[in-house]
């Protein structure tokens, strides 16, 4: 929905544009600071990126070296090695956005209709939804490690009443990660079908029951239809951050060596290999992949026809 | 149409009686219905008619199974559908907001309750519904592209294509203009005949209801005030509220003097009124009496006529003219203000504000009441429970801060 937002301001204000500049120069004016913002800030590392994507090593010179050339080779290059973490971290990425929605929808329709008429429950409910914001989630993320930790709480109790054998383990499993992720993630799904739920004319669903639907089918035809836009932010919102994530992959975190999203090789190409062109090559890669993945996905939505 | 091929598909044969027997419905803090017995016959068309806040909506809600009663069952075609749930019964709701879902097409909605039944060829069902109220041409727009008047016709016609037992009508004209408003109102009218459905028409509109329906009861305070055909009903009002919420009355109360074998005297303000005692509820004692403003003449001088209730003289303290008649407003001592509606048929002088003048009626034509104005008051007994209480006093809180 912020992607469409974007998208039609864009648009608005190359139409209107003209009309603007013979009627007011304040309008421009006004505009200035957003732009230069965003030349500033978006669209000089953006092409600082590009160029840097295409540069080649200095011949002779040291590790971390590179001069301005046209070294296309690096796109492929990053490619053929790393895709299996490209298609490992969209599978993650995918996975626990899948599973985010289904934890987060229900929590959002009980605090967004059950609770309506429960105005201090609601507001209870909603402040638990936001509360994990309060502390870092680096932090949040740790505590996950401790409490699965081998020898920790949880897996000492089950290995000592033998419920699981006594070498099991689960940080660093790619479940670990996908467990991290979707952890994380949740109250960035649930917020905006909360949204979307909140503002659900509870007649239509009477409606329904009137025209013989049972609950079940009024869920499905009538709630679930009229709450797709809050689906749809909500999928956006954890999708992407979480294609790119690369704090719960890491070692340090839930993960390990073979749990490595594209996150994590771009994070290590950039500060430890200091190989600066294939870092950049693969952000670029990342960014356009999930560019064509959401437009495609919010296209075939259709949001324009549900708002 | 439905006849023929109705048991095919699945359809009610026919429109089915409903029975309300001593339904109740409490809130926290106030009684909404209170013991509420009902029967309406198959096939008729019933309006249940009142003022905001009468319980009318509610009881059309119990009927619809979108609220459950406190005490009392409701009966569909004779079987008890009080604990089933509102997706189990065969009615249909227009309701006042519409509620057509915004998602879905019009024929979409017209056809969801055919799907829901899994009934054959819905769409060409469908296709027939949006016919009959002449909105064919709409069939693939969404609701929001519609004009109220189509929505509410859309709304129509999801819910009769459904073939209901009994339809419910949930002020459904409410937000028409008039000219339209009349049209549908014939409109449903002959849908109803057509079809042969039963009809509960909820409205707070007297005009709506006397023209529309074939019962019509006059609710109030959560009670049946009275009920029956429209012209009984505004010629023979029972009590002080459905004299003065259905159409206009002139009433008088005052001590039952003499009776005779047909008739008996009021004594109001020394004036003698005659009420016929089969148009009286009560015969003795404090009787509010009353009569219908265009059933009283105005005279400019005494008039000799024997056998009319003559009261005056009284003073013409407002007259407002409205084309096919003028209403006059005639302040008489002892009675009060009283209301005349006079024909402008001739175009001799009329009667101006200030004008001294005499006012006459036919015996035949006043009514006697069971109760007195400004009764109903208090009707339920005082609810002390502390829930209920605390409710309350939110509530009074609550009020307070607003306008704070």
């Amino acid at each position: 929905m912020a992607f469409g937002a974007f998208q039609s301001t864009v648009a608005g204000g190359a139409q209107a544009a003209p009309v603007v500049q013979r009627r007011s120069p304040v309008a421009l004016l006004l505009l200035l600071p957003g732009v230069l913002y965003l030349i500033l800030f978006f669209l000089t590392p953006l092409l600082s990126l590009v160029l840097t994507s295409f540069q080649a090593p200095v011949p002779g010179g040291f590790a971390g070296d590179y001069q301005t050339a046209f070294q296309w080779q690096n796109y492929t290059v990053v490619v053929e090695t790393y895709w299996s973490h490209i298609s490992r971290s969209f599978i993650y990425a995918l996975t626990a956005t899948f599973f985010a929605l289904i934890i987060g929808y229900p929590i959002a329709y009980v605090i967004g209709v059950k609770l309506r008429n429960y105005p201090l429950w609601q507001a209870l409910a909603l402040v638990l939804v936001i509360a994990p914001f309060f502390i870092s989630f680096l932090l949040r993320t740790l505590a996950w490690k401790q409490i699965f930790a081998d020898e920790g709480f949880l897996l000492g109790v089950l290995k000592t009443v033998q419920i699981i054998p006594a070498e099991a383990y689960f940080t660093g499993t790619p479940a670990a990660v996908i467990f991290g992720l979707t952890y994380n993630f949740i109250p960035f799904m649930t917020l905006p079908i909360y949204t979307s739920l909140e503002r659900l004319d509870l007649r239509y669903v009477e409606a329904g029951g009137d025209l013989y639907a049972n609950p079940i089918t009024v869920f499905r035809t009538i709630t679930i239809p009229l709450s797709i836009p809050g689906v749809l932010s909500g999928i956006l919102l954890t999708f992407i951050p979480a294609a790119g994530d690369y704090i719960n992959a890491s070692r340090d975190f839930l993960g390990s060596t073979d749990t490595q999203m594209i996150g994590n090789v771009i994070e290590a190409n950039f500060l430890v290999l200091q190989n600066f062109p294939q870092a950049a090559a693969l952000s670029l890669l990342l960014m356009g992949a999930i560019l064509i993945l959401v437009s495609a996905y919010v296209k075939r939505s259709g949001t324009e026809d549900l708002l | 149409m439905a006849e023929a091929s109705a048991p095919v598909r699945g359809f009610a044969e026919a429109g089915a009686d409903l029975s309300l027997v001593g339904v109740s419905k409490r809130f926290p803090g106030f009684t909404a219905i209170d013991n509420l017995s009902l029967d309406i016959p198959a096939g008729s068309f019933f309006a249940l008619l009142g003022p905001s806040g009468c319980g009318k909506t509610t009881t059309l809600r119990l009927v619809a199974g979108l609220e459950e009663p406190t005490e009392g069952s409701i009966l569909i075609g004779g079987k008890d559908v009080t604990q089933t749930k509102s997706y189990q019964r065969p009615v249909n709701t227009v309701f006042q907001s519409y509620a057509l879902f915004p998602h879905m097409t019009i024929a979409e909605n017209v056809s969801f309750g055919l799907r829901r039944r899994r009934i054959a060829n819905a769409d060409q069902l469908a296709r027939e519904a949006l016919e009959l109220v002449e909105l064919a041409h709409v069939a693939n727009r969404k609701p929001a592209q519609l004009s109220g008047g189509q929505q509410q016709r859309v709304a129509l016609a999801r819910a009769i294509v459904n073939r209901p037992a009994l339809l419910l009508l949930d002020e459904p004209l409410g937000a028409l203009d008039l000219k339209l408003r009349r049209q549908m109102q014939l409109e449903l009218k002959d849908i109803q005949s057509e079809v042969g459905l039963t009809f509960l028409h909820v409205t707070h509109d007297q005009e709506e209801a006397m023209t529309m329906a074939d019962t019509v009861a006059v609710m109030n305070q959560g009670r049946i005030e009275q009920m029956g055909q429209p012209e009984a009903l505004y010629e023979l009002p029972h009590t002080a509220f459905v004299a003065t919420f259905l159409g206009q009355s002139n009433l008088f109360t005052g001590q039952v003097t003499s009776s005779s074998a047909s008739t008996m005297t009021l004594e109001v303000a020394g004036v003698a009124m005659v009420v016929p005692l089969d148009r009286a509820q009560v015969h003795r004692g404090r009787v509010t009496a009353g009569v219908r403003p265009e059933k009283v003449t105005l005279h400019l001088a005494k008039p000799q006529g024997a056998g009319r209730t003559v009261i005056g003289p009284g003073r013409v303290i407002d007259a407002s003219f409205s084309g096919v008649s003028t209403q006059y407003v005639v302040e008489v001592p002892g009675l009060g203000e009283l209301t005349v509606f006079a024909q402008n048929t001739s175009l001799g002088d009329s009667a101006r504000p200030g004008d001294e003048v005499y006012l006459s009626w036919s015996p035949d034509h006043a009514f006697g009441l069971i109760d007195h104005p400004g009764g109903g008051e208090g009707r339920f007994a005082a609810d002390t429970d502390t829930g209920s209480l605390a409710v309350v006093e939110r509530e009074r809180l609550e009020a307070e801060l607003e306008e704070s």
